[in-house]
């Protein structure tokens, strides 16, 4: 490999190489600094005349004598079984202190597309133990659903959660766990590791830390390591692999500092206009392969600056994923756990994996009717707040209790209670059957004379 | 002509040494990806590539082909999945595996297969574009073999029997060959001899759509709203249920498992007018998100071209594009590449432009050979933030006919199909009144604006009710509240997942409209005639009503709900 000592500029992140052979495009480079360390980039322009190179681990300390070398390749992650148990750096470095991977293969971190033609529509239900996602916003194998939330408010707790209360129904064997941070504090890393440790979730668990203060620049590469990572453990190793990938707006925020060090033209709220697809890269490397064992299930991370759902980050990654969990301060001011609004909260799989067969007949009625309900008493609180519950009529009363009955009994429940499915779907009954009957238009006949404890009881 | 790469920076690639026309097709690099010329400036031309650059080098090779981009347009289109520039996705499926490596060519139409050709006219006859001279039985439809629009001449030859889409079937007296396939760049729209009125309404059964807002055939329409509101939904309704031979479905950037579900469902299911399987009638285009940009904005126009194609023939099609916010940004994206001058929200300059050449090409026509036929265009917009005053729902609305504005508060609150029925329109409503008048009964536009006022009624009444709650409203206004409830929660809302109500044909519609009218009535000269509005709101058969829409015997259950009404009513009466 030739080196070359043709740095003309340094910019930000970016270095510009001139006088070069051909030289591919998003190849990987090597930088060699003064000192002797080396530093690793990627091909962003390539012409005759200059190439332009993003650097991973930032440009401090380059100067324009450094050594620059192009490996006429794109950037790898050398995989073996022997990942799981193993903690990385964001670039993929050991952080363990344990040896180097020694690779059975070397694959493109950015992954290829799944071609459509090739997916197993998800349906296999997961049950987190959690309500308001087991009962309302049903997880499925092979998913991408997002956890939206906010500064402040517990989502690491829920992800632990999930990653230790996941588990699909008949099935014995546990989720392998890809754990990806950006830009998270070193405090969030040692709490997730402690959690893993205790759990026994390490020994199948590969994680890669970017910490907050690694540069951000390798941001942009973690989830892709992450997702390699969770691919391989997939679909060459049939293991249902659940990624988890925190905190996604870093890495947004990365690639905002990226363009801005390109002097892109931006889009929205001054974030690349390419945003959108580059996000897709990264959450539509979920699902399942139709003849293949395995699958990637993604649990990414983000949260909302000033809690603005319409804010890019937010945004986009909702028009991209298969719904999204929304934790909300509201819930959280009151002192609930898990602070779950599941009024804007969506699983867009939750169709397929429900139902008879799968969870239970009733499930989708009883989920569809205490959303109606929920909405309802939720809009009665503002009414309330002008005019007083004296106002109200006896029916609308009946549906201000249950709101508050639905937050305390269904949405609250303990850090480590691992509810059943059935247990969920009982205590919807529970609230329901508190409403007039002849409300529950969403609930057909039959269900109602099967399973209202009304009707139950007799 | 061969040139060699410049620069590579992402899709958009330069090269030089090669004398290139706007559009047309080159091959990049040494694998020989598939690219499109977008700019010409001076021995540079600038290229947006379909497929994945990285390790391309400046210095390989490039080949122009000369070709604009173009679609294979034959039998065996029906039921095919393609990517956006018509590559089969099970022919790269079976060439590199489950994931989608590059530098694989693969023809839209598969060239082995021998399809039987039935013909049309005898040797002797003056053909001219649009014509046709045989048929092949491709599935249920029929496909209608015509001659390519710009050829003309006299039949010296004509075959029988069977034969691949690219041998001779028809020889002209020029020595012209006709084949089963003919090609059409995509950027061109197809000729028609003239446009029509469209009269028609495309039957959706959806109640919303139909009842409501409905659209016409050869009409566009717009389906703006956030993540999670409904358009996906809408558009695989559309898709599945709509009255139309044949239908485009293109997933334009967006999520793979859907278009996965659309392939799993559609096979299985049956097009309520023919009975025959949805797939039969369909071509998918499936671009996902993270597929290639540039392919993502060939997509929309691969599927509007295939779409013409089935017009041209005769057939009513329609057409859904999911979504075509992600298209306009796939332009953006290329735009930047190619540095020019951003407009709106980085949007280039020709965003309106482009849009409005897109919706042109929908409409109700007379083809080249004097049959009818039309395509109905319906477009997803993705706003971001939900906001319909960014660039491309704006630019969308100028030019659509048919507004369906998603509401994410319904959909939170799971009313589904989350329309606003305040905010939405359709400018169709008119021109299909004489049809509705014919087809399904004189009063349905009364019923329809009857609806409509009580619903804007409601909405006005609500804001009293905000301040001083319902109870202290005036009696007949709290019935007004009933029934408007009443016209959301059994008419509008309709679950696309429940297996009677996902379809709701026409006649059923009507007479559920009607039966809560009648209600309405009954309801409205009872309380004059001094009943309770207690007893009026809890006779039994009002809740009822509610699910005879989730009915198989429909017209049994509504009709003893519709005298156990007027059994209670008379009681209601009897005790005033
Ligand atoms: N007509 C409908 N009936 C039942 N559920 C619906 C309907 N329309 C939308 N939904 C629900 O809303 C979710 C989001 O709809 P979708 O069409 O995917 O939204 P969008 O494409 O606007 O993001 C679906 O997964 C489904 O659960
Ligand atoms: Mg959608």
């Amino acid at each position: 490999m030739k080196e070359y000592k043709t740095i003309n500029e340094i910019s930000g992140p970016l270095i510009f190489v001139e006088k070069t052979e051909p030289v591919g495009y998003n190849e990987l480079v090597y930088i060699k600094l003064g000192d002797g360390t080396t530093k690793r980039g990627q091909v962003l322009d390539t012409s005759k005349d200059i190439v332009v190179v993003q650097v991973f681990e930032g440009t401090g300390g380059l100067d324009l004598q450094c050594g620059v070398r192009f490996t006429g390749e794109t950037i790898k992650l050398p995989v073996s079984i022997d990942l799981l148990g193993r903690i990385l750096s964001g670039s993929g470095d050991p952080l363990d202190g344990g040896p180097r991977i020694v690779p059975e293969d070397r694959l493109d971190i950015n992954g290829a597309a799944m071609n459509p033609y090739a997916r197993e529509p998800p349906a296999e239900f997961i049950q987190t133990g959690i309500s308001t996602i087991d009962g309302m916003n049903t997880l499925v194998r092979g998913q991408k659903l997002p956890i939206f939330s906010g500064s402040g408010l517990p989502h690491n707790e829920i992800a632990l959660q999930i990653a230790r209360q996941a588990k699909v129904l008949g099935s014995e064997e546990a989720f392998a766990v890809v754990f990806a941070g950006m830009g998270i504090t070193n405090e969030e890393a040692q709490s997730f590791m402690r959690d893993f440790e205790r759990t026994g979730a390490l020994e199948r668990a590969v994680i890669f830390l970017n910490l907050a203060d690694d540069p951000a620049v390798e941001r942009l590469i973690t989830p892709r390591l992450a997702l390699t990572a969770a691919e391989y453990l997939a679909y060459e190793h049939d293991m249902h692999v659940l990624v988890v990938l925190t905190d996604m707006t870093n890495y947004a925020e990365a690639l905002r500092q990226m363009g801005a060090a390109r002097e892109e033209v931006p889009g929205r709220r001054g974030y690349p206009g390419y945003m959108y697809t580059d996000l897709s890269m990264i959450y539509e490397r979920a699902g399942v392969i139709k003849g293949r064992k395995g699958s990637v299930t993604q649990f990414p991370i983000l949260s909302m600056p000033g809690d603005d759902i319409t804010h890019p980050i937010p945004d986009l990654s909702g028009y991209i994923t298969e719904g999204q969990i929304v934790v909300s301060r509201d819930l959280h001011r009151k002192g609930i756990y898990p602070p779950i609004n599941v009024l804007p909260s969506l699983s867009r799989l939750m169709n397929s994996g429900i139902g008879e067969g799968r969870t239970r007949e009733d499930h989708k009625a009883v989920s569809d009717q205490m959303y109606a309900a929920y909405a309802e008493g939720n809009d009665l609180r503002g009414l309330v707040a002008i005019v007083g519950k004296d106002a109200l009529s006896e029916r609308d009363r009946k549906f201000l209790e249950f709101a508050d009955m639905f937050e305390d009994q269904f949405v609250r429940q303990g850090k480590d209670e691992d509810r059943s499915i059935e247990t969920t779907l009982e205590i919807g009954w529970r609230l329901l059957a508190e409403l007039p009957e002849a409300q529950l238009t969403r609930i057909d006949t039959e269900m109602i004379n099967k399973y209202h404890p009304a009707h139950r009881a007799k | 002509m061969k040139g060699t790469v410049y620069r590579i920076a992402g899709p958009v690639v330069t090269v030089i040494d090669v004398p290139t026309k706007m559009y047309d097709v080159v091959k990049v690099g040494k694998e020989g990806l598939m690219g499109e010329v977008i700019g010409i400036e001076g021995a540079k031309s600038t290229v947006q590539v379909y497929e994945d650059t990285s390790g391309i080098a400046p210095g390989e090779p490039v080949e122009n082909t000369s070709m604009s981009l173009s679609v294979e347009l034959g039998p065996g289109l029906l039921t095919s999945v393609y990517d956006g520039i018509q590559r089969p996705l099970p022919v790269l499926l079976e060439k590199m595996g489950d994931f989608i490596e590059r530098g694989v060519t693969a023809p839209g139409l598969d060239r082995e297969k021998k399809w039987e050709f039935k013909p049309a006219i005898t040797k002797g006859t003056k053909v001219a574009g649009g014509d046709v001279i045989g048929t092949v039985q491709e599935t249920h439809i029929e496909h209608r073999i015509m001659v390519p629009p710009n050829v003309a001449g006299v039949v010296d030859e004509i075959k029988s029997g069977s034969f691949t889409v690219t041998e001779c079937v028809c020889k002209l007296a020029d020595e012209t060959e006709l084949t089963l396939m003919q090609k059409w760049p995509v950027r061109e729209s197809r000729p028609v001899r003239k446009k029509l009125m469209p009269d028609t309404p495309l039957i959706t059964g959806q109640r919303i759509l139909d009842g409501l807002f409905p659209v016409a055939k050869g009409g566009t329409a717009a389906i703006p709203g956030p993540f999670g509101s409904g358009k996906t939904v809408t558009q695989q309704q559309l898709a599945k249920w709509s009255d139309t031979e044949i239908v485009i479905y293109i997933g334009c950037g967006e999520r793979g498992n859907e278009m996965a579900d659309v392939l799993n469902e559609f096979p299985e299911l049956d097009d309520p007018k023919t009975g025959e399987p949805l797939m039969e009638r369909t071509v998918l285009i499936a671009n996902t998100s993270n597929m290639p940009v540039a392919a993502r904005e060939a997509s929309v126009y691969t599927g509007i071209t295939i779409a013409e194609y089935f017009r041209d023939m005769g057939y009513d099609v329609s057409l859904m594009a999911d979504s075509t916010s992600r298209w306009a940004e796939a332009m953006r994206e290329i735009s930047s590449r190619l540095e020019e001058m951003p407009g709106e929200e980085g949007y280039p300059a020709y965003l309106a432009a482009r849009l409005s050449e897109f919706y042109e090409r929908a409409g109700s026509v007379e083809t080249l050979s004097g049959a009818k036929g039309s395509v109905t265009v319906i477009g997803a917009v993705s706003p971001p933030g939900g906001d319909f005053s960014e660039p491309v729902t704006q630019n969308t609305l100028r030019i659509v006919k048919v507004f369906w504005a998603l509401d994410s508060k319904l959909s939170q609150r799971r009313h589904f199909p989350s329309i606003n029925w305040l905010e939405s329109y359709s400018l169709y409503t008119d021109a299909l009144a004489d049809w509705y008048n014919e087809h399904i009964s004189p009063d349905w536009p009364l019923l329809r604006s009857d609806a409509m006022e009580i619903l804007q009624k409601e909405s006005e009444l609500q804001e009293i009710v905000q301040l001083v709650g319902s109870d202290a409203l005036p009696e007949d206004q709290q019935l007004t509240l009933e029934v408007a409830r009443m016209i959301r929660e059994y008419f509008l809302q309709q679950n696309a997942y429940h297996d009677v109500d996902t379809f709701c044909e026409m006649d059923k519609q009507y007479k559920l409209m009607k039966a809560i009218m009648k209600y309405s009535d009954l309801a409205n000269t009872a309380l004059e005639g001094g009943a309770e509005l207690e007893d009026i709101t809890s006779v039994k058969s009002k809740d009822d009503l509610s699910k005879v829409k989730f009915e198989k015997e429909f017209d049994e259950k509504l009709n003893i709900v519709l005298s156990a009404m007027d059994k209670e009513f008379d009681a209601i009466r009897g005790a005033v």
